[in-house]
C-alpha cells in the first residue's frame, strides 16, 4: 500500500506502454540528418505540446531538463545571472531543498536573501512579501504547494504582487502539478519547475516553463538542444513518457483528484477519531488533495513508519531520524511545530491509483501501532 | 530505510523488558521529546546485589528502542560494579553494530544507566544534570560528555561526535569548539600512547626516530601557527641539536622558551637524560 507518492510516484502503465518504442525501435538522435533520427523529432514536439497543455502554455516555452532540481537551479541561478547584476532574491523558509539550495548559493556569492516566515498553519503573511519587495523589484520563488503538509499558496495573489512591483516570478509547482489546476495564461508566473516522477512518469525528466520574454542565461551549455535553452541530446524516452504522463493527468484532474480528495479526508477522520493525541499540521482549508501531515503526539516517525512498513504501508515522516539529521524538518520548524508533536509528524499521500481499501487498512491498523509506541514512550 | 542488523529490528518489533520496575532501586532518565529521544530506565537489585529486574521506557527511533532493550538484557545479573563498566559500544556490538548516524541511541542507554546507578549509590536526581560547561545548546552536550565519546570511541572528526551524542547536529555553531575538544583528547590519547610505547633502552636510531617523531606531534604543530619550524641537525649522545626556522629563527625568545619546550618534551617522550642545544648558524 503506497500512500508516499509525494515521495515518488508509480509510473503508470500507459506511460510505459508510449516509451517502450523510443528503446526498442526509435532510438536515433533527433538532430541527425537521417531517418533513424528524423522520425524522433515530432514525438518530441508533440510530448511538449501535451507539457504545455497540461499548464496552459505555448510549446515553445518549455524546455526538458532532467529533474525538478535542475529547473529549480536553471530558473534561479538562470535569472539572477542573467540580471547581470547582484540582485534580490525573495523566497520562503518552507521551500524544497532544491530552492533553498540555490538561493543560498547565490546570498554566499553577494545577492541578498529574504526568506519569508509561515504561521503556524504554515502560510505566508503577503504584507511580509511587500515588505520584502518594497526597496526594489526581485526575483521571487514560492512554491505552489508544499511537499511536506501539501498546503497550497496563494499564487495568483503572490504572483501579481510580483509583477505590480516588477519582479520575476518562480514557482516551484512540482507538488502542484497534476493534483491543482494550473494555467498559466491566468497567472503572470514567469518561471515554473515541475518534474515527472510525481506524476507518473519516471524519475530523470523535468521541465521548465519560461514565460515568452523573460531573461535566463542557460544552465547547461554547449548544445544548440532546446533551442539552445539546455545543451545535451534529447532524453527521447523520458520526454515521450513525460508528455504523456502530462496528458493523463489533466484528463484526470477533476474526476480523480476528487475521488482522492475524499479518500484523504476519510483517512485523516479516520485516524483522528481512532488515534487520540494526534493533530493534523497545515492549513486544511488551502491543501493539496492527495496530501495528510499527522502528528502521532509522544511518539516518533520513524518508528511508526518501520511498523507501518511491516504491515506494507509505505508513508513518511518530518522527524528528525527519517532525515538522517538530528532535528525534524525545516518546513514543521518554520511552522513552529511543538516538539511533542514535530518528531511523530507522518505523511500520507495518495494517488489516483489509492483505493479506498487501502485507506481502510491504514484506519483499522494504524490505532494499534500508536499504542505500541506509546506503551513505550515515557512521555505517556 | 537504515541498514539495521536483523537483531536491531528484531530487539524494535519485540522490545524487551518494556516498563517501569515498582519500587525501582535506581531510576535515570535522559533526553528529551526536544531530542527527539528519551529513556527512562529502572531496576532493582537482588539479596546479592545484582540486579534482578530492569525495565524502560523509550521515546524515539527503532534503533533507539532498540538500544534501550539491548541495554536491558545485557545489564540483567550483573553487579552495579559491572553494569558500571557497559560502554555505549557494548550496546552497539551486542545489536550486531548500529549505522554511524545512529550510535548517539547506543551513548543514550550507557548515560541512562549511568545516571541510574548514581541515582542508587548517592540518592541524587533520577534525571541526567547537565554538569560543567555546555557546548552545545541546541542539545545540551557537555564538554565532559564529548570527551567521553571521543575517549570511549576513539573519535576523530566533529561528524563523528555528532553521530555519537548529537553535539553539533543543530544550528552547528558549536563545531569549532567541538573541533578543539577532539584536538585536546586525541593529543591525550596519542601522548598516552607514545608514552606506553617507549621502550627502555633506546638504540640511536630508534631514539632519533623518537625525537622526529615527538618534534612532529608536539612541537611543529605549534611552530607551525607562527610561521616558524624546527629541524633536527644531530644527536650525539644525550645531546640533541636543533634549528629553529622560518619566524623562530630570529625570535628574540627563543633561545630560553623554545629550547626548553622542545627539551621538556623530548624528555617527557623520549627519554628523560636527554638535553637540547641549539645550533648556532
Amino acid at each position: 500500500m503506497y500512500l508516499d507518492n509525494n515521495a515518488t510516484t508509480q509510473v503508470a502503465p500507459e506511460v510505459i506502454e508510449a516509451m517502450m518504442p523510443f528503446f526498442r525501435d526509435m532510438w536515433g538522435n533527433p538532430s541527425s540528418m537521417h531517418h533513424f533520427g528524423g522520425q524522433v523529432k515530432k514525438y518530441i514536439d508533440i510530448a511538449r505540446e501535451q507539457v504545455a497543455a497540461m499548464i496552459g502554455a505555448d510549446p515553445s516555452e518549455i524546455v526538458f531538463t532532467s529533474c525538478g532540481t535542475e529547473s529549480n537551479n536553471t530558473a534561479i541561478r538562470g535569472a539572477a545571472e542573467a540580471s547581470g547584476r547582484k540582485i534580490k532574491i525573495v523566497t520562503t523558509r518552507v521551500e524544497h531543498p532544491a530552492v533553498l539550495g540555490p538561493c543560498r548559493y547565490l546570498k554566499d556569492h553577494g545577492h541578498e536573501v529574504i526568506e519569508l516566515g509561515v504561521d503556524s498553519s504554515g502560510q505566508l503573511n503577503l504584507a511580509e512579501l511587500r515588505q520584502a519587495l518594497a526597496g526594489g523589484p526581485a526575483l521571487v520563488s514560492v512554491m505552489w504547494a508544499n511537499n511536506e503538509t501539501g498546503v497550497v499558496f496563494p499564487i495568483q495573489e503572490i504572483a501579481d504582487i510580483v509583477r505590480e512591483y516588477g519582479g520575476v516570478f518562480h514557482t516551484d509547482a512540482v507538488q502542484a502539478i497534476g493534483k491543482l489546476p494550473i494555467d498559466v495564461r491566468k497567472i503572470p508566473i514567469d518561471l515554473l519547475s515541475l518534474t515527472g516522477h510525481k506524476l507518473h512518469a519516471p524519475k530523470g525528466i523535468g521541465a521548465l516553463y519560461i514565460r515568452k520574454g523573460t531573461k535566463l542565461s542557460t544552465f547547461l551549455l554547449g548544445g544548440h538542444q532546446e533551442n539552445g535553452r539546455r545543451g545535451g541530446t534529447e532524453n527521447v524516452p523520458y520526454i515521450v513518457g513525460l508528455g504523456c504522463a502530462s496528458s493523463l493527468s489533466l484528463k484526470y484532474l477533476k474526476t480523480e483528484m476528487k475521488r482522492v480528495a475524499k479518500l484523504r479526508d476519510k483517512l485523516e477522520a479516520g485516524l483522528l477519531a481512532t488515534c487520540p493525541d494526534t493533530t493534523v499540521n497545515g492549513d486544511r482549508a488551502h491543501r493539496l488533495p492527495n496530501t495528510t501531515n499527522i502528528s502521532f503526539q509522544y511518539i516518533e516517525g520513524e518508528a511508526i513508519l518501520y511498523h507501518l512498513s511491516d504491515i506494507g504501508v509505505g508513508a513518511s515522516s518530518g522527524s528528525a531520524c527519517t532525515s538522517g539529521s538530528l532535528e525534524p524538518s525545516h518546513v514543521i520548524r518554520a511552522m513552529g511545530v511543538p516538539f511533542t508533536a514535530a518528531h511523530g509528524s507522518t505523511r500520507f499521500s495518495l494517488s489516483r491509483y489509492t483505493t479506498e481499501e487501502e485507506i481502510d487498512y491504514v484506519i483499522e491498523h494504524m490505532p494499534a501501532i500508536v499504542k505500541r509506541l506509546r506503551e513505550l514512550s515515557p512521555f505517556v | 530505510m537504515w541498514d539495521y542488523t536483523d537483531k536491531v529490528l528484531d530487539h524494535f518489533r519485540n522490545p524487551r523488558n518494556v516498563g517501569i520496575v515498582p519500587d525501582a532501586d535506581g531510576v535515570g532518565e535522559v533526553g528529551s521529546l526536544a531530542c527527539g529521544d528519551a529513556l527512562k530506565l529502572t531496576f532493582k537489585l537482588g539479596r546479592d546485589k545484582r540486579i534482578t529486574d530492569v525495565k524502560f521506557k523509550t521515546f524515539g527511533c527503532a534503533s533507539a528502542i532498540a538500544s534501550s532493550s539491548a541495554l536491558t538484557e545485557i545489564i540483567k545479573g550483573m553487579t552495579l560494579e559491572e553494569a558500571g563498566k557497559v560502554t555505549n559500544q557494548d550496546i552497539a556490538n551486542y545489536l550486531g553494530g548500529l549505522p554511524e548516524q545512529k550510535m548517539h541511541c547506543s551513548v543514550m542507554g550507557r548515560e541512562a544507566l549511568e545516571v541510574a546507578i548514581a541515582n542508587y549509590k548517592t540518592g541524587t536526581t533520577a534525571k541526567k544534570i547537565l554538569a560543567g560547561k555546555v557546548i552545545c545548546t541546541c542539545f545540551g552536550v557537555t564538554e565532559e560528555e564529548i570527551e567521553r565519546v571521543v575517549r570511549d570511541n576513539n573519535l576523530t572528526t566533529v561528524e563523528q561526535v555528532t553521530n555519537y551524542c548529537k553535539a553539533g547536529g543543530g544550528c552547528g555553531g558549536c563545531k569549532d569548539d567541538i573541533e578543539q575538544i577532539i584536538q585536546r583528547v586525541r593529543k591525550e590519547l596519542d601522548a598516552k600512547l607514545a608514552a606506553a610505547q617507549k621502550p627502555a633502552k633506546l638504540t640511536v636510531l630508534q631514539k632519533v626516530k623518537l625525537i622526529e617523531e615527538t618534534l612532529d606531534r608536539e612541537i611543529r604543530p605549534m611552530l607551525k601557527r607562527d610561521g616558524g619550524d624546527v629541524e633536527l641537525i644531530d644527536v650525539s649522545g644525550n645531546r640533541v641539536i636543533v634549528s629553529f626556522r622560518g619566524m623562530c629563527a630570529g625570535c628574540q625568545a627563543a633561545p630560553i622558551t623554545m629550547k626548553d619546550v622542545v627539551e621538556a618534551k623530548l624528555k617527557e617522550f623520549v627519554s628523560a637524560d636527554l638535553t637540547v642545544e641549539e645550533e648556532k648558524s
